[in-house]
Parts: structure tokens; C-alpha cells; sequence
């Protein structure tokens, strides 16, 4: 991983800047639920995700879009450095009511000049793209 | 019956203000996994500048909901919730969102065209403060599905 602090002029496109896994529960889900409004019964209920064709009860896609972006907001220091950051919602993170899931992100320098940073981030779950296009541009003054 | 493309440009009200309480930005940044110490200690927020603890930048969406609530409430949207599918997500921020903000959304439909036999919606908060300053702008594009078979 890049040592490289956001301001440092030895960052360079392709480092890595943070990485982590995040264990998700029906637990997470429920918290999410309350934190956010957002009670769709798809993200807790697994009769009415059944009765609407999903695979299972799946994790809120602004869950992930949230957790995703909070995996490298210690690196940038602060997040009102962020200036933009927007996400393609591609699968569905299905979330077992005994195993969970594991949503990996990893966070990769993609553009840079004097001003902003491009951060691409990476998200998966069991191996497969969650997010598409998951990007942020960061002020790095 | 299919969403209305005449939502484009149509005018709708502020939301009301939303205060962005303390408490409210923790219980948040716990459920985004949000570890960082600016999203919870006032002492960390303030020492990067703020009058009090920054709320993680997907925040933005519990105020855009309100927004949301406003579209799927008009009743000749042809949106219904349960044919819905949040396709994209962006922000773009002039500031991050800090405890003690008194907000409000005003929503706009920027572009509704056919997508298979429902609609692709692209439906946008700008988010501003109590000085009427602006915050950020959230950005959600919706797959809206076609009439059931």
C-alpha cells in the first residue's frame, strides 16, 4: 500500500491507498435501515425478497456506496476534501442470515494533477464487481 | 401507466429543513462503518476546521430521500416504488454536511427517456444551507420498470 500521503508529490497513478473487508450482517442491514429511513423490507425481510425474484435479502446498494467510500476517508485526512463521487449500482450484494457477507474495497490512485486526486475504488463481493465506476475526486490542497 | 416525461423542468418546493443532529451523524457513521474520528469526536472535527462532527459524504442521501418521497408523492409521476431499481448514485460537494446544519433539498427531474419498457429517470437534490448557500448536489438515476405483463 502507498505511503504517500494525499499532498505528497511522490503520489503516482496505481498506487494503492486503503484496503479493507467489511463483514456484513442482517445486523449491519437493520442498523443501516434505521440510520438511513430506508426501510425496504427487500434488506431484512427474506419472504418478500423471495416473492419479488431476488436471490435473497440484499445489503442496501447505499450501504455499500457509504462503507465503500469510508475505506479511504482516513488517507484523505478529511472528508470535505471530496469534491465528487458517484457509483453504478451492477450487483447485488445478497447478504446470508448465518455467513453474512464480504464486501473487499480497494482504493487506487486513477488521475492526478497539482489540484485533485482520482481515487478508483474497487468493490467485490465473493469475487464479483458489486459497484461499477465507483470513483471520488478529492481536493489535495 | 409509464412515467411522465412532462416531470422535466416541472417546478416543486423546498423540502423542510432538515437539522443534522450530533447523535444522528454518529448513529450514521456506525452504520457505514465510518471509523474515522471526525464523523464522531467534536474534538476531531474541529481540529480539521468544522464547528462540530463531519457526517460521512453518502449522508447526503438521507436528505435527498426527502426529495424522493416528493416524486414518488406526485400523482401523475407514473413511478411507483416497488417498480424501482437505483441504478446510480452521484454527489458532487461544495462542503461536507456538519452537525448542527439546517438543510433543505430542492428537487429537479433533469431527464426521463425509455429505457427497455419502462423509463430511466435522472432525478437531482440540491442541497443547501441556512444561508442558502450550497452544499452538495445528489444525483440518483432510477430504472423505472414497465407495466407488469
Amino acid at each position: 500500500m502507498s505511503a504517500h500521503t494525499i499532498d505528497s508529490a511522490e503520489l503516482a497513478v496505481g498506487d494503492i491507498v486503503a484496503e479493507r473487508t467489511v463483514h456484513l450482517t442482517r445486523e449491519s442491514l437493520v442498523r443501516y435501515a434505521g440510520a438511513s429511513g430506508d426501510f425496504n423490507p427487500i434488506h431484512y425481510r427474506d419472504d418478500v425478497a423471495a416473492s419479488v425474484g431476488l436471490p435473497g435479502v440484499l445489503a442496501h446498494g447505499m450501504l455499500t456506496m457509504g462503507l465503500a467510500v469510508e475505506t479511504v476517508v482516513p488517507w484523505l485526512g478529511d472528508a470535505g476534501r471530496i469534491l465528487e463521487y458517484g457509483v453504478r449500482f451492477t450487483r447485488p450484494v445478497v447478504v446470508d442470515p448465518d455467513a453474512g457477507a464480504d464486501v473487499a474495497v480497494q482504493g487506487k490512485v486513477l488521475a492526478l494533477d497539482e489540484e485533485s486526486v482520482t481515487i478508483d475504488l474497487s468493490v467485490t463481493a465473493g469475487g464479483t464487481a458489486v459497484l461499477g465506476k465507483a470513483r471520488l475526486r478529492a481536493r489535495r490542497g | 401507466m409509464p412515467v411522465n416525461p412532462e416531470l422535466v423542468g416541472r417546478d416543486f418546493p423546498p423540502t423542510a429543513p432538515y437539522l443534522v443532529g450530533r447523535e444522528k451523524v454518529r448513529e450514521f457513521a456506525r452504520a457505514v462503518f465510518a471509523d474515522d474520528p471526525q464523523h464522531t469526536d467534536p474534538d476531531a472535527a474541529q481540529a480539521l476546521g468544522y464547528a462540530d462532527v463531519v457526517a460521512p459524504p453518502t449522508f447526503a442521501m438521507v436528505i435527498q430521500d426527502l426529495t424522493l418521497q416528493q416524486l414518488l408523492a406526485e400523482p401523475d409521476s407514473g413511478i411507483e416504488l416497488h417498480r424501482l431499481i437505483h441504478a446510480e448514485q452521484r454527489f458532487a460537494y461544495t462542503r461536507p454536511i456538519v452537525a448542527g446544519d439546517e438543510l433543505v433539498a430542492t428537487l429537479a427531474i433533469t431527464q426521463v427517456r425509455p429505457f427497455g419498457k419502462g423509463a430511466m429517470v435522472t432525478s437531482e437534490a440540491t442541497i443547501t444551507d441556512a444561508d442558502d448557500a450550497h452544499v452538495v448536489t445528489a444525483t440518483s438515476v432510477l430504472l423505472v420498470g414497465g407495466d407488469d405483463q
